[in-house]
């Protein structure tokens, strides 16, 4: 049951991913890739990775709809009604791509994979839980820096006031005249 | 469901991933390509953790890797909105400054 359930699971999560880049419209290629990563979700569920497995599912599916919302409104068109290549180099992306499956399944299949060393915790949410507050909080304390960088990053990038206070990246841009002063450099 | 066949499906995740960051000209499209290839990594760094070493730290290091994930999708989305800003475009083919 648990071998079949998994198949069913492996078929669903490489076929949406295939179809991600198969299908015309955007919108349905988020949910491809958001059918995805649910089945492999499940599939982390399955190896007892319960906690990973549901943050995976809702975090992904919420950004599934962000990212259909930005391909709406950057592409401003449908391809689905004006169908055009939107691909480039086909022919040795497929090559490089097989290749590389190649060579990464023949590392599964041939490798004498050790056995298992040790048993899972009995309460395995816990445990993660105790190692990101102990032994572990080091990797913790560096990912929080890591995702506030990227978020002032993200600003700073997206800000239409760009460098030294001028409309857009480029320094010949006149200086915003704002109404009231107190900006950077008025 | 054994270990082979977990990373049996994490590689053609992977690869259908690669295939798609490398062929794509949008860059949302780019975008979705490399979070395919993470969705594999995930998938065979799970199947390692349950099949060689259960131990919490493997776990740990999947919360590394989503957050990966997240900074990557972050910064897409700014460089796809400045680019989009700048040039009215959001193809790979119209950031070619750097290349050469």
């Amino acid at each position: 049951m648990i071998d079949i359930l998994f198949w069913a699971l492996a078929v669903v999560s490489v076929a949406s991913g295939v179809a991600v880049f198969v299908v015309d419209s955007m919108a349905r290629a988020t949910y491809a890739l958001a059918v995805s990563f649910i089945a492999v979700g499940i599939m982390l569920v399955m190896v007892g990775l319960e906690y990973i497995g549901i943050i995976t599912i809702l975090m992904m599916v919420m950004e599934m709809a962000i990212m259909a919302v930005y391909m709406v409104m950057f592409m401003g068109m449908n391809p689905a009604l004006m169908p055009m290549d939107m691909t480039h180099n086909k022919r040795w992306s497929a090559v490089l791509a097989m290749g590389t499956f190649v060579l990464l399944a023949a590392g599964a299949l041939l490798i004498p994979w050790p056995a298992r060393v040790g048993a899972p915790a009995v309460d395995l949410v816990a445990s993660l839980g105790e190692a990101i507050m102990g032994p572990k909080m080091l990797a913790m304390l560096t990912i929080s820096p890591v995702l506030f960088a990227t978020i002032i990053a993200g600003l700073v990038i997206v800000n239409p006031r760009g460098r030294y206070d001028r409309w857009g990246d480029d320094l010949k841009h006149r200086p915003p005249n704002d109404p009231l002063r107190g900006g950077l450099g008025q | 469901m054994t270990l082979q066949a977990v990373l049996l499906v994490a590689a053609a995740l992977f690869c259908v991933g690669l295939y798609g960051a490398l062929s794509q000209k949008v860059i949302v499209m780019v975008m979705m390509g490399l979070e395919l290839m993470l969705n594999g990594v995930i998938l065979a760094a799970g199947a390692f953790w349950w099949f060689l070493a259960p131990a919490p730290d493997g776990q740990v290091l999947l919360l590394i890797v989503i957050a990966a994930m997240t900074v990557e999708m972050a910064m897409g989305f700014a460089v796809a909105t400045l680019l989009h800003r700048s040039r009215g475009s959001d193809m790979t083919d119209s950031a070619t400054d750097l290349s050469g």
